[in-house]
Formats: structure tokens, sequence, C-alpha cells
């Protein structure tokens, strides 16, 4: 089972708003939750949360692990007459798991998001949706063209399973922070990047990895399960343990890499699972092209149901999961 | 932020309409800006010695301010433009030929244009409407059923590899201009101006960037080299400002003629610097210059690529709104032009490193 302290910190981030762009609330929480157990701490020119942990020493390397910190949102393009605001999507949207649902502005404004009359048979798209925030009018309306909304949804302990929305990637911040804290002794230098930008390019990423201009680099991120009725074929599953990516369609992580997660996973005897994810990308491709190239690989949270409002994943292949990047971060890297 | 006196007023005059009808005539498609390249190097011969042209064909320029402490920004234009490629001979003048960029094939029918270095004179033609049926008439065109003809004497003039573009010349129309590859040499105008007339207080890195309408190309070399504290894109975005056909309001106009500088908040390529947002409208509003949102959407601009370089660089958009993008002939207001130079004139002159700071909102 997840620890408490892995739990709040989980429940903390998903419920802080932070759409790509506006990352200034969740950086400053997770900045709270970090600055006395780093080194240094500093926020580069887009906004990526940067914190070292420990010095290079004897067989030590400097390794960037980025986990992001931005999640998919709304943008408002337009509030008409009547006060009704319309939208583009950050990130990967789907008019589907918009329907119905509630936002949350940056500046506290909420709203719901209504859609048009459609056809029979007709397809919603996110051009026939709209925001609406309770206004009457154009000038009663608290919000206006550029302002950026999250989806809001509570966090929902299930037990063994955890909802929540930006499970992706405040998931992986989370199991992030707790490695972070869990090493006390390490002859690497870590730069733990709290990324932005993440779900519009991984644009916070490429940015973080110049300028860290790491020896390896492991993002943490969610993968989709291939275990709900009817959905994809693909072999990970919720429960059976962290994903070590072997391919995503942004890039193909180093075998090298891969191979050290294995047996880190199989000195601890910890369950795992090998992803291979055929769409997406991560952090991980990012950085793995930085200036002459850099090892890179990626530690997946198995996570259901991405880029809705409810996205799921399990307490046990959290907690795993902090064990697995402590263990791979706390002793000298031969890759 | 400290406020200096603003001792330059831009104007459209004789002298700058002239420099602006030579950069729009030019033909300058994406991958042989040479033309445009060339009209820079005339313009700002004073900067001989601090201006070069990088590999990809960049015309990068030097101009350092003489306070203490300045602000090393990067501005970019593009000098390129959307056009056309000859890629196979027909014969008795005609050529097959690929779109460089974003041209819709419905532009293309009837179009006269340009082709090669010589500028010979050439048109897109289609069967003329007494022989056409009309199913053919109510299907539009696609570009490999259309072919340039240059005549049988032009033939002889141009090759397969040639580049081609509309044969327009710059118009003044009352308030408003009317010209091809308005997008960018408004930017390009206007960046010559800016560093003609530059503040003391900043360093300004100007990239005149080839390859921006294929991809964003040459601003992706250009802001590597310069490595700027700060990058600015100036272009020109489409201004979708006729009324619904429905009566409806219209929700997605993008941008307004007359409406001032097009600041982006967010587009395909860049999610704006909150920051730099503020500047900017907080530079209009106080100078009494016009501004409006670019509607965030889709699209890119060079400060897709800046923001991005080494470790990363705030970065933003700015935009004189245009109908009819991408065409053989675009419009756009004097008066937008103007407060456009206006505006970055003045957000520049009141720039220092306090712009760099954290902000609670950003």
């Amino acid at each position: 089972m997840a620890t408490n302290s892995l739990l709040n910190t989980l429940q903390m981030l998903v419920e802080t708003p932070g759409p790509s762009g506006s990352e200034h609330l969740i950086r400053s929480k997770v900045e709270e939750e970090i600055r006395d157990h780093v080194d240094e701490l500093y926020t580069d020119a887009l906004g990526n949360l940067i914190a070292r942990k420990g010095s290079l020493g004897e067989g030590g390397k400097r390794v960037m692990v980025s986990a992001h910190v931005d999640e998919i949102g709304l943008m408002i393009t337009h509030v008409d007459d009547n006060g009704f605001a319309r939208f583009i999507p950050i990130g990967g949207v789907s008019p589907l798991t918009c329907l119905g649902g509630r936002v949350l502005f940056m500046n506290g404004t909420q709203g719901v998001i209504g859609i048009e009359r459609l056809e029979p048979n007709e397809q919603p798209t996110l051009a026939k949706l709209f925001i609406d925030t309770g206004a009457v009018s154009k000038q009663d309306s608290q919000i206006g063209v550029g302002d950026v909304c999250g989806f809001e949804r509570p966090f929902m302990n299930l037990g063994k399973r955890l909802v929540a929305k930006s499970m992706d990637d405040r998931a992986a911040a989370a199991v992030a922070i707790e490695a972070l804290k869990a090493i006390h002794e390490t002859p690497n230098e870590i730069y733990f990047v709290f990324s932005v930008q993440e779900e519009v390019g991984l644009r916070g990423a490429i940015t973080a990895a110049y300028g860290v201009d790491p020896q390896v680099g492991i993002a943490v991120d969610v993968t989709r399960t291939g275990d709900t009725p009817k959905g994809v074929k693909m072999e990970v599953a919720l429960g059976n343990g962290p994903a070590i990516k072997v391919r995503d369609s942004s890039f193909i992580a180093d075998p090298r890499v891969v191979n050290w997660m294995v047996e880190e996973a199989k000195s601890q005897g910890l369950p795992y699972q090998m992803e291979v994810l055929e769409a997406g990308g991560t952090d991980g491709a990012a950085i793995q092209r930085t200036r002459a190239g850099v090892p890179a690989g990626c530690l997946s949270i198995p996570c259901r149901y991405i880029h809705t409002p409810s996205e799921m994943v399990d307490a046990d292949d959290l907690q795993q999961c902090v064990s697995l990047l402590t263990g791979l971060l706390a002793k000298a890297i031969e890759i | 932020m400290t406020k200096k006196i603003n001792t330059y007023t831009p104007e459209l005059g004789e002298q700058e309409l002239d420099l602006l009808s030579r950069l729009s005539n030019a033909m300058s498609v994406s991958g042989d800006e040479q033309e445009v390249r060339a009209i820079v190097y005339e313009e700002l011969a004073e900067f001989k010695g601090n201006m070069h042209t990088d590999a990809m064909g960049n015309v990068l320029v030097t101009r350092e301010g003489s306070d203490d402490d300045r602000l090393r920004v990067m501005l970019a234009a593009h000098m390129d433009e959307v056009g056309m490629m000859l890629t196979k001979e027909d014969g008795d003048g005609l050529f097959e030929f690929v779109v460089i960029g974003g041209v819709d094939p419905r532009q293309l029918v009837g179009k006269p244009v340009i082709v090669g270095r010589d500028h010979v004179p050439g048109v897109i033609g289609a069967k003329a409407i007494h022989l056409t049926t009309k199913e053919e008439r109510a299907n539009a065109l696609k570009v490999n059923n259309l072919r340039i003809d240059v005549g049988l004497g032009g033939s002889k003039l141009v090759e397969i590899g040639d580049r081609a573009t509309f044969d327009t010349k710059l118009t003044v129309l009352g308030p408003s201009l009317r010209g091809k590859a308005l997008d960018d040499r408004l930017g390009v105008f206007n960046l010559i101006q800016l560093l003609k007339n530059a503040p003391e207080n900043i360093d300004l890195l100007a990239a005149f960037t080839v390859q921006e309408e294929l991809g964003l190309r040459g601003a992706r070399t250009a802001a590597y080299y310069f490595n700027p504290d700060i990058g600015i894109a100036m272009d020109s975005t489409p201004a979708n400002d006729l009324p619904d056909f429905d009566g409806e309001e219209n929700t997605s106009h993008n941008t307004r003629l007359d409406d001032g500088p097009a600041i982006y908040l967010m587009d395909g390529a860049t999610i704006g610097d909150r920051r730099l947002i503020k500047w900017l409208t907080e530079t209009a509003d106080s100078e009494g210059i016009p501004w409006q949102y670019r509607q965030p959407g889709k699209g890119g601009t060079d400060a897709g690529e800046i923001h991005k370089t080494h470790a990363g660089v705030p970065a933003v958009s700015v935009s004189v709104p245009q109908r009819y993008l991408h065409s053989a002939a675009g419009l756009v207001r004097i008066d937008d032009v103007v407060n456009t130079l206006k505006l970055m004139h003045a957000a520049l002159s009141r720039l220092d490193k306090s712009i760099l700071n954290p902000q609670e909102n950003t």
C-alpha cells in the first residue's frame, strides 16, 4: 500500500490546477514540499523547477529525472455577448470527456461545459462546446480571452486504486518527490526537474535538459494500460508493478537504461512490466536528443483513462515506483 | 521599469513606403531569400561589421546599446514568403509545380506569376469557362492539375527548381495597403526601422530569418546563435473579421483590422510568456496605442523555436493583422503597421532586466 506521505503529496498535487503555461501554483506547491530536502533549487526561463540533490562522487553520474507538473486544460478564445466562452485545448483534450465537465480557472472562476445542438449521429467537436461561468453578459464575465482553466474533480481514494484529474503527471511528480526525500547518500548529482509544457510538446524538458546537461536521463510519466473491457491491446495492467518503457512514438528508450531499470527491479524483488506504447511521448525523448545526445529512458506508472478528468492509478504500483526510482538513484550508475 | 523619453515617432512617409514596396514586390520564396536579403543589407549598410549571413541564410545584426546592464533582446522577422517551385517541364511553355509553404490551391487559378531570379512573367491558367462543364466548375482544381505557363519564349529563361510567386505590386488603397508577401515583409520593414532607431537600454539582436513558412527553420539556428535573454517574433496574422454569413456573432475572427498590433497568448508552437504579454499590453495602454489579443489558436511564429533554444528563452509574438494571408494580395491598414512599430519601439525603450523576475501569476 502507499504510505500516507505519498498519498498526501499526491492529493495536494492533483488538486492544484496547472495547465501547460500556467504552472505557477503547482510549481510553488512543489517548491514548498521539497525546499528542505535539496541542495539547490531554481526556476529556469521557461518555468521548470529544478532541484539538485547530491554532488558528483566516486562512480557517480549527473542524472536528470523529469516529471512534468503541467496538465491538459483549456484557454479562452472569445466571450460572446451573452457571456458564453469559447476555448481551444491546451494539450490533448477530447470533446467526449468535456461534456458535462466542470472547470476551474487560474483566477478562481468556476464553470461548466455545454454544447450546441448536434445533428443526429453528429460527433461533438471542441468548436461546438462552450464554457458557462454563470455570467449573464460579456460585461458580467469574470474571464476573458487568454484565461486558462483546468478540469475540476476531487481526489478519490478507492483503497487499492486512486482516481483524480492530472494523475498525468502529478502521480509521477509525487513519486519523484518521495524518491527525492528518501535519498540521503548518493554518489550521483541528481537534478529533479519538475518540467512545464510537456503536454504541448515536451517543451520544458527540451530547455531543462539543455541546461542540466545530464549524463543519463529518466522521465517519470504515466502510461496507458490494456486491462479494461474491450480496450486497446497492450501488455501493461494496473497493479502489475512499475512499467519500464521500451519505446513509444516519441523515442526508443536507451537499452542500457532499460536494462539498468530491470536489474534494479529484480535486485529489489519488485514486480515490473515492460512497456511498449504505440502512441504517446514523454520528456525522455527531449532528454535523449539534447546537445550531443544522452542515454535516456522512462519509468512509467500504469494509468487508466488518461486525459480524462478521472485518471486511475494503483497505489501499490505507485509505491513500487518510488522504491525503484530511489534504488536507481541512490547508488553508482553503471551503464 | 524605467521610462525613457521616446524621441522617435514612426510614420509611413514616402521613403518608408518606397522601402515597403521594394520589400513586398521582391521575390523571396522559402529557401531562396536572396532578394530580400539584398535589400536588408542595402538598408542596414551602417551596421556593416555587426551583420552577417549565417549558414542557413539568416541575416543576423547585433546593435549594442550604450546603457549599463542591458537586456539582450532578440527580434525576429522572416524574409521568406510562400510560393511555388517548378518541378517538370511539359513543353509548350508549361511547367508543373509544387507549392512551398501553406498555399490554398483555390487561390492559384488565374493568377499572374513571376518565375525565377529574372522574374520571367507567367500565368497559372485554367480552361476558359466557355469550355468547362457544370461538374468541373463545382470542384476546385488541385495543384497537380495546374500548370505555370511562361510561354514559349519564357521557357528558355526558367528551369526546374526555380521558384515562383504572385506578380503583385504593392498598392496604397486609401488607409490600406494591398500587396503580396506582407507576411512577413511588414515584420522585416518594422525590424529595419527599429534597428535604425534602436533605444540605448538594450542590445538589439535582429534576426531576418529564412524558411519560416516551412517550419521556423531559420529561427532555430538564429536563436541558437544569439542565445538571447528574451525573444519576440514580429509577424503578420490573419484577420478573419468579416461578418458571419448567418448573422451570428463571429467568435473566431483571429484578429480584426484597425484594432492595432496583435499580441499572442498561445499558438500551435508557443505559449506566450505572461511577463512579456503584460509588458506589451501595459506599454500599449500607457502610450495610448490600440492593441488586441490574437485569439489563441493554431499556427506558429519564429517564437516557437526561439523559446526552446539553449536553456530556454521567454518569448512572445506580435503581429500585424492582415486579411487574405498567403494569397496573391493581402490587405492591411497602414495604421496597424505604424502602431505595431510604435508599440515595439515604446516597449523596447522601457525594458530592463526586471522583466525576468518571476511574477506571482506567471
